[in-house]
């Protein structure tokens, strides 16, 4: 009853959004999905499961809401256990995992939200060198991590190729608007392969939003911050 | 330890049982060095700062748990090649070395020790209330620190809102203790050490802004905590010295308002 029922509170846009999905995909979990527009106002259900932050995702298991969609994936982890592994059984790999999430969240993903939201071609630039140098060092990061298998987690897809790989398309978007490749053979061939092997991976592929239908939506959105910002405080 | 007596190859310091014999064997008293080298290699190392809360809940966590550990005190303004080497992409502390590897990330050290020192476990083992301390978690860091952060670098209106975002901040954080002796429940825990930057950071940073916001009138339930959590030992040792604290605030505050001109 209660407990089996298992909601994902979404947006189709958000990179967020798609972490707990796939994570549920790999643990073979059914849920049901519900479409938040992030561009309207939010509906009654998200305000009153995640008050603190109005945003997507929320996991609802049963009457429990759970936010923040790196929270979430450890709670799926940790709850539907005898599925596969999503964060690695070693304390050291586990807190690597974690780490190198935290700066995808905290260093990366803002830089690739500032090439978005960039007001002047200098702003842009400097934003979009933060992402290549930020790739550069999540390279070297997928070297020491994978050990030679196809994924940061291993054999199989983990906590940190679902942490990074959220961003793929967003990142596909953003290579359109800076014209320019930032993922490259010459600087991250590594990156490059596994970015071909994470988006056609079974758990990952009919979640992933087109990229001509999020470029779209990436002009509308940066139009929305723009004008947010023009507003005299 | 018992002492143990081995034929080996080698009087190196990374002995090893060989049974090539192309060199001398010689009998070893193997006690005090295979001592020395399990020593060293379970060697626990934080690379912290006084005055740095997330530097101090490590250490709180290391001391409830009853870790042994060798505190390395970095000068931030003249960082170490060590801490360099062991946290290259944000070169910042906390960092703890376990075994020669490092650990960057306050929470994520958090982490590492409730997993690596199973005793005293610090996060809850139900999967929702694991959720639920991590949320808290990640709320206090990235939404009150950031705001506090903002409000003491701010002026005038910019200020007064910053002010008014932490108390409701505050407020929110306060609902978590309700009907609770700690965050964590019936004893401190994960949330608690992370919380503990209420304990002392923060009304240190009130008093040198000359803020009076944080006050047991307002917030009853988180300074009835307070109370509670300072009897802890661990805790009090980890007390950041008030007026070395609200020296060091001052400095800081002048040397980036003479930076920002």
């Amino acid at each position: 009853m209660a407990l089996s029922d298992v909601k994902v509170l979404g947006s189709w846009p958000s990179p967020f959004v798609l972490r707990p999905r796939i994570a549920l995909h790999l643990k073979s979990v059914n849920y049901e999905y519900i479409e938040e527009n992030l561009l309207e106002s939010k509906s009654e259900l998200l305000l009153k499961s995640n008050p603190v932050f109005k945003k997507v995702p929320v996991l609802l298991h049963g009457d429990k809401p759970i936010c923040e969609s790196l929270i979430i994936v450890q709670y799926i982890d940790e709850v539907w256990s005898s599925g596969p592994s999503i964060l690695p059984s070693d304390p050291y790999e586990r807190a690597n995992s974690r780490f190198w999430a935290a700066y995808i969240d905290e260093k990366w993903f803002p830089a690739l939200r500032g090439v978005l939201a960039a007001e002047s071609e200098d702003a842009k630039k400097a934003a979009i060198a933060q992402v290549e140098e930020g790739l550069v060092l999540l390279e070297e990061a997928f070297g020491k991590l994978s050990q030679g298998k196809p994924f940061f987690g291993g054999d199989q897809i983990g906590y940190l190729d679902i942490a990074l790989g959220s961003f793929l398309v967003w990142l596909k978007v953003i290579e359109k608007i800076s014209e320019m490749k930032l993922l490259t053979e010459a600087k991250t061939r590594c990156l490059l392969e596994w970015a071909h092997r994470f988006s056609s991976h079974v758990a990952v592929k009919d979640v992933m939003p087109e990229a001509d239908k999020l470029a779209e939506f990436g002009v509308k959105l940066r139009a929305k911050i723009l004008k947010a910002r023009a507003i005299p405080k | 330890m018992a002492e143990i007596h081995v034929i080996i190859s080698s009087c190196d310091r990374n002995v090893g049982i060989t049974t090539a014999l192309r060199r001398k064997p010689v009998l070893v008293n193997f006690t005090s060095k295979l001592e020395q080298t399990m020593a060293d290699e379970d060697e626990v190392k934080l690379f912290g700062m006084w005055a740095s809360p997330y530097s101090r809940r490590v250490e709180l966590a290391l001391k409830l748990k009853g870790i042994p550990y060798e505190y390395v005190e970095e000068d931030l303004s003249s960082k170490s090649c060590l801490l360099l080497k062991y946290n290259p992409v944000h070169q910042k502390i906390p960092v703890l070395v376990h075994y020669g590897k490092p650990i960057a990330e306050s929470l994520v050290i958090l982490e590492y020790i409730d997993e690596t020192w199973t005793n005293n476990p610090i996060l809850p083992q139900d999967p929702y209330d694991r959720a639920m301390a991590r949320f808290w978690a990640k709320f206090i860091d990235e939404k009150l620190l950031m705001t506090t952060r903002k409000a003491s670098v701010a002026s005038g209106k910019e200020k007064e809102q910053a002010i008014e975002e932490i108390t409701e901040q505050l407020k929110l954080l306060e609902s978590e203790l309700q009907g609770k002796e700690y965050f964590s429940g019936p004893s401190i825990g994960y949330l608690d050490i992370v919380a503990s930057v209420l304990v002392f950071w923060f009304g240190n940073l009130q008093e040198a802004l000359g803020v009076d916001m944080f006050t047991k009138e307002k917030f009853p339930i988180i300074f009835g905590w307070i109370g509670k959590v300072v009897e802890i030992d661990a805790v009090e040792v980890c007390r950041i010295p008030k007026e070395k604290h609200l020296e060091y605030i001052r400095t800081r505050l002048e040397a980036f308002k003479s930076a920002s001109k």
